[in-house]
């Protein structure tokens, strides 16, 4: 291929290789992975509303929540825990909840452009797209995750439990987020439009995020509510998260995470793939 | 050596909608085939299927020698497509687009942003290399879709109505890339409803109407199919057409006259007998019809396919003008 090049050369100096070679196997997952993720993520700086989601909206909330509604709800907390070391576990995985609703409506974004057609045109790995998206994302959720803790420090948040029970906790909620992203994948490939798919993603993650500890306790809500917004895997995380600030964690916390965690992502990660590779 | 492209006895539904219903047709290496055809004909559910996007519901087709459903990639490899909507990455830069593309092809980072340069060059992209495709005029996003489906240098190039919505130096422009294209040795598959643009580049033409094939043929062999010339008489205003057109029908010799209240001509079947074209003349200077101009005429593309896609010929005296105002 690279004989070929007989066109007038645009730049000077040697002409490079150009010739294709594509990795095998599995190494084309990976290739071509990276190659969508940074499709993705070169376009987060120029995309206001993402940033918007990804940079802002955090801080706001965790200032709000903090200096808002703190007074009122610190009196339910046993004494001595001040709102901050509270909030700031449980807003983050609500942020990143939310922030897996982007999942959706970048994918149904692509399926309504033609962009999708020219992946498919290509000689390369079927489900490049899909894991293009759910990476890019997920590396979007970590950063949330880093400025949300760096503003919770600022209002009072404290790593009570030590700098690796910190990692710990982004760990644990950004993974969460990678396995609510494939649910939330799966919506998107079904309704196919970005308007649409910000509605369906947000109609049920509105009230699984707020029926839970995120703010306030769940013995301050009326007793039929409890059970659900106690079980709720919101609740779990946001529970454990809050262990891991302060140091305490015990495995009857840590299971249950874990097995929504690995229970979310075994049955929908492949019915996303599957369907993919239909649309 | 075989045909690059073959299709045989090619189907598609969507429910009960036989989008393509039995289109066959083969295509010779290095050669231009247009694929013609009004709104909905099958046009580009066939080359979606043909360039792996669809799979048929029966019948075959290869590409370079691959079958378009078993040996997809392999297709793929061989293929370009810039399909009737641009298939580009609107958030990211001209460059950006040629460059991934490049790079998901295999090329090197040093290669690929040779190749993206080289490409913009091209296609007078260069000023606009960096900034997003959503910024770009309707023409500027044809042709960076037409520079990204270029990058692997395929083999064979599907180009799902190139110019519609163009303006007409956009499309003279996209035309003189095609046969640059097809001069380097790419074969073309080229849709569109433009007669003029299929008698342009075709080699050759294929018809399609209801997804099956109609005609085929070169134009030249479609339109003497068609018959012989017509003589055409462009006269001054509505009322000289309605007289022009009444003393030609009564004309006893003369085959029925068409008129076109657009052009304010009135066209009369005359094959090869120019003596019928000098009475005709005659008869309508004894009218007293005020001649603007007359001459004979070929029958165009436009005739042919107008006969073809729509039930037999145009009643006598019929309007056709409705049939030819939107081009
Ligand atoms: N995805 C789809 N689902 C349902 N029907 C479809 C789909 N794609 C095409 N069709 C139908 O198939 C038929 C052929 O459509 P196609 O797009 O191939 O026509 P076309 O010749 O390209 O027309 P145009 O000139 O308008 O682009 C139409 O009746 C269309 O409504
Ligand atoms: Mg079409």
């Amino acid at each position: 291929m690279s004989t070929e090049t007989t066109t007038a050369a645009p730049t000077t100096g040697p002409i490079p290789d150009l010739r294709m070679k594509r990795p095998g196997g599995l190494a084309a997952l990976f290739y071509d992975g990276a190659i969508t993720s940074w499709r993705n993520l070169v376009v987060l700086p120029r995309t206001p509303e993402l940033l918007f989601f990804t940079l802002v909206q955090p801080v706001m909330f965790v200032v709000l929540f903090n200096y808002v509604f703190g007074g009122a709800i610190e009196g339910s907390l046993p004494p001595g825990v001040p709102y901050a070391q509270f909030l700031i576990p449980g807003i983050l995985v609500q942020t990143i909840v939310f922030g897996s609703a982007a999942t959706s409506v970048g994918l149904a974004e692509d399926l309504s452009k033609g962009i999708v057609d020219r992946f498919r045109s290509l000689p390369i790995t079927r489900s490049a797209v899909l894991v293009g998206r759910i990476v890019a994302d997920t590396v979007r959720l970590t950063l949330v995750a880093l400025v949300m803790l760096v503003v919770g420090v600022l209002v009072g948040f404290r790593f009570e439990g030590g700098l690796l029970a910190g990692v710990m906790m982004v760990v644990t909620a950004v993974s969460f987020g990678w396995a609510m992203s494939w649910i939330l994948a799966n919506i998107g490939l079904r309704v196919k439009d970005p308007e649409t798919a910000q509605t369906a993603g947000f109609v049920w993650l509105f009230p699984l995020s707020f029926v839970s500890s995120v703010f306030t306790p769940v013995a301050t809500m009326p007793g039929w509510l409890q059970p659900i917004a106690r079980n709720n895997p919101v609740t779990l995380v946001a529970n454990l998260l809050r262990g891991l600030a302060v140091g305490h964690v015990q495995a009857a916390m840590v299971w249950p995470v874990l097995a929504w965690i690995v229970g979310i992502t075994v049955v929908f990660a492949p019915m996303a793939v599957r369907r993919y590779r239909t649309v | 050596m075989p045909p690059i492209i073959e299709v045989e006895d090619l189907h598609k539904h969507f429910g009960d909608n036989h989008a393509v219903d039995g289109v066959s047709f083969t295509v010779e290496q290095g050669s231009v085939l247009g694929l013609l055809g009004p709104n909905g004909a099958g046009k580009t559910t066939t080359v979606r299927m043909l360039a792996t996007l669809l799979s048929p519901d029966g019948g075959t087709a290869r590409v370079a020698g691959h079958d378009v459903v078993r040996e997809s990639n392999a297709v793929r490899s061989t293929i370009g497509l810039t399909g009737q909507y641009a298939a580009v990455d609107e958030k990211l830069t001209g460059k950006e687009n040629l460059w991934m593309v490049a790079r998901l092809l295999g090329m090197t980072k040093d290669g690929a942003s040779y190749r993206a340069e080289e490409l913009l060059e091209r296609f007078e992209l260069s000023d606009a290399a960096d900034r997003p495709v959503s910024t770009y005029s309707g023409g500027m996003r044809r042709r960076a879709d037409l520079a990204v489906s270029l990058v692997g240098r395929p083999k064979v190039l599907f180009l799902d109505e190139p110019t519609t919505g163009l303006d007409p130096s956009s499309r003279l422009s996209l035309w003189e890339i095609t046969r640059e294209l097809v001069g380097e040795g790419t074969t073309v598959l080229l849709t569109t409803q433009y007669l003029e643009e299929a008698d342009e580049l075709a080699d050759r033409i294929v018809v399609i109407d209801h997804g099956a094939v109609i005609a085929e043929g070169t134009s030249e062999e479609l339109k003497n199919d068609m018959g012989g010339r017509s003589l055409v008489v462009e006269v001054h205003d509505l009322d000289q057409l309605e007289l022009a057109t009444e003393l030609l029908t009564r004309c006893e010799d003369c085959a029925v006259p068409t008129m076109d209240r657009q052009r304010h001509t009135v066209s009369l079947p005359v094959e090869d007998d120019t003596g019928i074209a000098a009475r005709a003349i005659s008869i309508l200077a004894e009218g007293e019809v005020d001649i603007a101009d007359f001459h004979l005429e070929r029958p165009s593309l436009d005739d042919v396919f107008l006969s073809l896609t729509s039930s037999g010929t145009l009643p006598a005296g019929s309007d056709t003008s409705t049939a030819t105002e939107d081009r």
